[in-house]
């Protein structure tokens, strides 16, 4: 059951988008999002969509863990939609009722921000599922590596990202565990009102916090034991290298933004 | 005789539509008998901890059924705590749950999830305490502040204390040292002959099985590999060992003497038996 969530999950792959630089995938997605955020109609919409759409085909992600992905953020999608349609101003849709309210341009406006919400969530899911989580905090850390100068503590802030998404998965298979020890002594988890079902969660949460600070103590002794002593010198196994796809991949992306930019000017 | 947990062509399928789609279980069907101490043996990823998590219901079959007692027990999934009660699962690692202030409270949860009034919990706990060896002074302390073994009693307690009809144990001794391996397989002995339940113990462990059940089932990758009694089964050593299990090591010895030509049963699987029969061939019959 909490085995199906999917938020940050890395599924292995060998297809041309696995293999690019992180470093890579991540300045692609934020000139991604540039342009999905600077896109403004059906031409310059329908350019991002097909750029998303090539690197989901590319990258041979199921298009129903795409869609799975945005299970979460359904009532957000709805909640925008709603408000867009309703509350901007133009001509209304037809005098009946509350349709008095609703207006053509807000039916457009909606369209868009839903196509807009929809696609960031896919974009992001894309990175999160062709690339693993250790290799997306070395690409953070080396891309705010000039922020060091200027003593923000780039490597403190990375380690602990990986951490805790390393843990993530560890954390949900252990709670999966303890519930389902403490359902087998018969605790109830689904039944009566919300102190009752707060009340049971006391059996999952003390156990759970237990194991979390033992495996930090565990943790913290087998970094130091390997002589861990900070970002200062430190090297890398896998030292990150832009490719020629690399180089491909970012100038592409950088064409799709610049694009959008320029046929947004002329309202398409 | 009348099987009192029948799994029925079990199958389980882990994430389903992903791409680490898999299954723990694949038509599975074995039956566990009244009153038996059953082992069950396997791999890492032989099924096992899937297999014993459907027999209680805290797993749904992908398809199959369980039967207890001639039940299907998911024909009325609201009731499917009842089974829970009637079928005790003991965890691996179960120490990780305890979660009260004082070890009696621990044990008392589940007799009080199951609505038994104060004076029947406490005769439980203290039953349960009594069976895995727990003096009542330590009923008192803090669970966190117990010994790794004791812990690992008190959590059994619990499971012992709901009194099923079934009790499942999953490595019950994984991680203690070997005094308190034999501590605690001891005292699941002794609970299941004066009690006269069913008893299931998982262990990948030949040595542990061998010497603790009257019946073993081997699994391997998802699928029910052998089944009989522990001289059937470990007469198989060859097979057992292609699949990566070890047959007990006195069973090696007696394999090894008996291709020297001693005539001693190839598979005796405890130290005692192997002892008797080379006394018997020396005409003695005193301890060695």
């Amino acid at each position: 059951m909490l085995k199906d969530i999917t938020l940050g999950q890395y599924f292995p792959g060998d297809t041309p988008i696995h293999r690019l630089d992180p470093r890579t995938k991540l300045l692609c997605l934020i000139l991604f999002i540039v342009a999905l955020f600077c896109a403004r109609w059906l031409v310059t919409y329908g350019l991002v969509a097909a750029a998303l759409i090539a690197c989901i085909v590319i990258s041979g992600v199921s298009f129903r863990a795409l869609t799975k992905g945005l299970k979460t953020v359904y009532i957000i999608v709805a909640f925008t939609a709603v408000m867009n349609l309703f509350f901007t101003p133009g001509t209304p849709i037809a005098d009946v009722a509350i349709l008095r309210h609703a207006t053509w341009e807000g039916a457009r406006t909606a369209c868009f921000m839903m196509a807009r919400i929809v696609m960031l969530i896919m974009g992001s899911f894309l990175l999160t599922y062709t690339t693993s989580p250790i290799a997306l905090t070395n690409a953070l850390d080396k891309l705010l590596g000039p922020l060091k100068k200027l003593h923000f503590p780039v490597h403190e802030l990375t380690l602990m990202m990986s951490l805790a998404l390393r843990f993530i998965p560890t954390l949900i298979e252990e709670t999966d565990k303890i519930m389902s020890a403490q359902k087998a002594r018969g605790a109830d988890f689904e039944s009566g009102n919300i102190l009752r079902r707060a009340k049971a969660l006391v059996p999952i949460l003390v156990p759970l916090f237990v194991s979390a600070f033992r495996r930090a103590d565990e943790l913290a002794t087998a970094m130091e034991s390997r002589c861990y002593h900070g970002g200062e010198g430190r090297t890398a196994l896998h030292v990150l290298r832009y490719r020629t796809a690399d180089y491909i991949a970012l100038a592409l992306f950088v064409l799709l933004t610049a694009a959008v930019i320029v046929l947004r000017r002329f309202g398409l | 005789m009348e099987p009192i947990i029948r799994v029925d062509h079990l199958t389980h399928t882990y994430s389903a539509g992903t791409p680490f789609e898999r299954s723990a279980v694949a038509d599975m069907s074995l039956s566990v008998l009244p009153g038996e101490f059953l082992g069950i043996i396997g791999h890492t990823g032989s099924g096992k901890s899937t297999l014993i998590q459907h027999l209680n219901g805290l797993l749904k079959p992908t398809s199959g059924h369980i039967w207890l007692n001639g039940q299907d027990i998911w024909a009325k999934p609201k009731e499917i705590r009842k089974v829970r009660f009637r079928v005790g699962l003991v965890f691996q690692y179960p120490e990780y749950q305890l979660f009260e202030e004082t070890a009696y409270k621990d044990i008392a949860f589940g007799p009080k999830n199951m609505g038994l009034d104060e004076q029947e919990i406490d005769r439980r706990v203290r039953d349960a305490a009594a069976f895995v060896g727990l003096e009542s002074a330590l009923l008192e302390r803090s669970p966190f502040e117990l010994s790794g073994g004791q812990k690992r009693r008190v959590a059994i307690a619990g499971v012992i204390a709901m009194e099923p009809e079934v009790l499942i144990l999953d490595e019950p001794t994984a991680g203690l040292d070997p005094a308190g391996r034999d501590m605690i397989l001891s005292q699941i002995r002794a609970y299941h002959q004066a009690r006269g339940t069913t008893v299931v113990l998982v262990s990948h462990s030949m040595e542990e099985i061998a010497r603790n059940v009257d019946r073993i089932v081997v699994l391997h990758s998802a699928r029910v590999y052998m089944e009989g009694t522990p001289a059937e089964v470990f007469a198989h050593a060859d097979e057992l060992e292609s699949v990566g299990l070890d047959v007990p090591q006195v069973t090696k010895v007696a394999a090894a003497l008996r291709a020297r030509g001693v005539a001693v049963d190839g598979a005796t699987y405890t130290v005692e038996a192997l002892e008797r029969q080379l006394l018997a061939l020396k005409g003695g019959s005193g301890p060695c």
